[in-house]
């Protein structure tokens, strides 16, 4: 039998799929998924991009009936994927270059436009995603990804952010939290890791594009990012998805801890949870209470140097009021209750 | 039909015949008026089904390339200088992939300093990137070139550059025959890809590979420019019978035979040289001409057997490579290894310096008499480059190079006292 749950209850895992009618049932749930990145492939365990990608791209699947293509920008998605003569991916793919995805992308949907009109079609039945890491998409891909979306090309763009360039060996890039260690910003001098009033928010920038669906989405609410990707794939034009996915090998954290680090990133108001179309938010995945940031930044070796003796109180002071930030800014608290939370 | 037109205007509407299904471009000069007419053929409905897509840079230009062609669609470019730099990266990305995209290169100097005139450093700096190259000497060539350009590159799965001289040909009005639909459709059969993107057959395209492979994927890729080697005559006799023209294949001579002196060019300073090899035969000076047509693959073959019983070779070109010499050269040189004749190089016409019948005449009388330096600059002005090295060697701060030649020369006040 089935009964009516309440949304939050998906993401506390005491709900399973059983409970659930068969259409909110997650698709990886399903033994029709379409294994789109298939196993076999060399990602570290616990990687958080693989787990996003997985259910990502067999959402998309299932929202096209399996019509769909994707582009691929280098990097860690792309090499542990597809090591010739092998290839994870069950859907046609192509993997063009660094910085190119998004353009690569709307040639995939220009051409498929094209050929669906020499058909007789108004429109192909056949959808586009683009993928990439931050730093293909925030870095060197964003000349692309803005062109694309301003053009809004019929194409649905999902970032894995995993806050550096991880492939080459855990390098900053601009989706680099401050503090954060990564080997081109070292803890050292007053002020360790990366520093604190640099980086951008693409979520937010996209949304500048005034694209039909921005949304945000992290690997501890997987029927929540399998429900973007479907709203994503029922609209058409310029679509970005950002996914927030811990990368053990590039934080220090364990990697049985990466469902556990997505989902204190949201709960400490780090990583906010959102939807927005033609530039507005339009629905917000409020937490139920405001986590301390420390609970998010000790598991996290990258994070170590604000710890210890006598540690960087000061800076995790300042983390923190960038996550207070963001629960003012998008009303993480709810309505109701974000007046008395502080 | 004959018609009076612009260069670009006529490789616009030449593209368009050949019904492309994707175009995407930046704009740069002087490939601009291409892409403009393109746009309008597009906007009109003239050229119908095509996607126009005005990007945000040429390395977009080329991505967006290479996603329309991976998918099955023919797909066109156009670009020059800076813009085929800036998009270096998919340049090589597009034929590592086999993606059989056309693009035209209106060629132009590459700065700094900035200049927007005509010479092949562009193409030229690209010529090891796996593309076909094609050079055209007349607006009638380009026009017939890029017909051609698709035929091939689909035919081999390979991309291919079409070279037209920036303003030289893409901005003059000349008479040109312009091919009717049905021309173009009897000699280009629709795009049947050999790699596509499709659910239906599903394949990964750009999977990473080691040192396992990478040696023989890039030898195939040699081995099929060879191929095209062939081809290019075949396709270009083929078009002859359809439209009543000789144009494209690997090489063009011009009274060649029992010539002592060859001269070696591309492009369209081939029909200035004509004349001026006329007005040397008729002076008595036994005197040839060879326009190189397709640069890459390069026809050593072909150009062993034109050269190969001259005494002297006069390579002209428009391009130059700082720290050695010739560009052309090079590769015309070992076409000849093993042959013994007097070899020069005539570096003209970079940033649009005009290459003018009395130079010409001079230099290569000085290579007829073997009095001309191996390494010559045509019209290079000599005072200023002195003046500057003496510049430079009395002082430190001797400032911007470009600023103070043209201070020199008096054109602008490039310092204000």
């Amino acid at each position: 039998m089935t009964q009516p749950i309440k949304f939050y209850q998906t993401g506390t895992f005491t709900v399973g799929n059983r409970l659930l009618p068969p259409e909110q049932r997650s698709v990886q749930s399903s033994i029709a998924r379409d294994n789109s990145l298939n196993s076999g492939h060399r990602a570290c365990q616990g990687c958080g991009e693989a787990l996003g990608a997985r259910y990502a791209v067999d959402a998309a699947m299932r929202a096209t009936h399996g019509r769909l293509i994707a582009a691929n920008a280098t990097g860690c998605l792309e090499v542990f994927s597809t090591p010739y003569p092998e290839s994870s991916w069950q859907l046609p793919w192509l993997h063009s270059l660094f910085g190119n995805a998004a353009a690569v992308g709307s040639g995939i949907a220009a051409a498929l436009r094209v050929k669906a009109l020499k058909a007789g079609q108004a429109q192909s039945d056949i959808r586009v995603i683009a993928q990439g890491g931050d730093g293909g998409t925030t870095d060197i891909g964003f000349g692309c990804l803005s062109g694309m979306f301003e053009r809004n090309d019929d194409v649905l763009y999902i970032c894995y952010d995993n806050e550096g360039y991880m492939n080459t060996g855990v390098q900053r890039s601009s989706a680099t939290p401050p503090a954060a260690r990564t080997a081109t910003t070292m803890p050292l001098g007053p002020e360790p890791g990366a520093e604190f009033g640099k980086g951008k928010d693409l979520p937010l920038i996209a949304m500048a594009h005034e694209i039909p669906y921005v949304a945000t989405a992290t690997v501890a609410d997987l029927r929540d990012l399998e429900a973007k990707v479907e709203k994503a794939m029922s609209l058409h034009g310029a679509r970005y998805l950002h996914v927030f996915v811990p990368c053990p090998l590039g934080w220090g954290s364990a990697s049985c801890d990466t469902i556990k680090l997505a989902r204190l990133a949201r709960e400490t108001g780090l990583f906010p949870v959102y939807e927005a179309e033609d530039g507005q938010v339009t629905d917000v995945t409020t937490i139920r209470r405001r986590v301390p940031v420390e609970e998010y930044l000790r598991p996290q070796k990258r994070f170590a140097h604000l710890f210890g003796d006598p540690g960087r109180p000061d800076l995790i002071a300042l983390i923190q009021a960038g996550a207070d930030r963001n629960i003012e800014r998008f009303g993480l608290l709810g309505p109701q209750t974000s007046e008395d939370a502080s | 039909m004959k018609r009076q037109m612009e260069g670009s205007r006529a490789v616009a509407e030449a593209v368009a015949l050949c019904r492309p299904d994707v175009i995407c471009a930046y704009p740069i000069s002087p490939q601009t008026h291409i892409v403009e007419g393109l746009g309008e053929l597009v906007k009109s409905g003239e050229l119908s089904p095509c996607e126009f897509l005005n990007v945000e840079s040429e390395f977009a230009a080329m991505s967006v390339a290479i996603g329309s062609s991976a998918t099955g669609g023919r797909t066109y470019t156009a670009t020059a200088s800076q813009g085929l730099l800036f998009m270096v990266e998919a340049v090589y990305n597009a034929s590592g992939l086999g993606l059989p995209i056309v693009m035209t290169v209106a060629n132009r100097a590459i700065g700094a300093p900035i200049n927007i005139w005509n010479d092949h450093s562009d193409s030229m700096s690209q010529r090891d990137c796996g593309w076909i190259q094609l050079f055209a000497e007349s607006n009638q060539e380009a026009l017939d070139l890029h017909i051609q350009a698709f035929r091939l590159a689909e035919e081999m799965s390979m991309p291919v550059m079409v070279c037209m001289d920036g303003f030289i040909l893409t901005h003059a009005y000349e008479q040109v025959d312009m091919p009717d639909q049905a021309q173009v459709d009897a000699f280009l059969p629709p795009y049947e890809p050999r790699q596509v993107l499709d659910p239906d057959d599903p394949v990964s395209i750009g999977a990473m590979v080691g040192p396992e492979a990478f040696m023989e994927v890039r030898y195939l890729a040699h081995a099929k420019q060879l191929m095209a080697l062939e081809r290019i005559p075949d396709i270009a006799a083929e078009f002859e019978q359809i439209f009543g023209r000789n144009a494209g294949g690997l090489v063009r001579s011009y009274r060649v035979e029992d010539a002592e002196t060859i001269v070696v060019a591309l492009g369209s300073v081939v029909g200035t040289l004509q004349e001026v090899v006329d007005t040397m035969r008729d002076q008595g000076e036994k005197i040839g001409l060879l326009s190189i047509r397709a640069f890459r693959p390069f026809p050593l073959a072909e150009v062993r057997a034109a050269l190969g019983g001259a005494k002297r070779v006069v390579v002209l070109e428009k391009s130059f490579s700082v720290g050695l010499g010739g560009v052309v050269s090079t590769d015309v040189r070992l076409a000849l290894s093993g042959i013994q004749l007097h070899g020069y190089t005539v570096v003209a016409g970079l940033g649009g310096r005009a290459i003018t019948q009395d130079s010409l005449l001079r230099v290569l009388g000085e290579a007829t008499e073997d009095t001309l330096e191996p390494l010559t600059f045509l019209d290079l002005d000599w005072d200023i480059v002195n003046r500057h090295l003496a510049r430079e060697a009395e002082t430190r701060r001797s400032g911007p190079i470009a600023e103070n030649l043209l201070r020199d020369l008096g054109v602008v006040g490039a310092k204000v006292y």
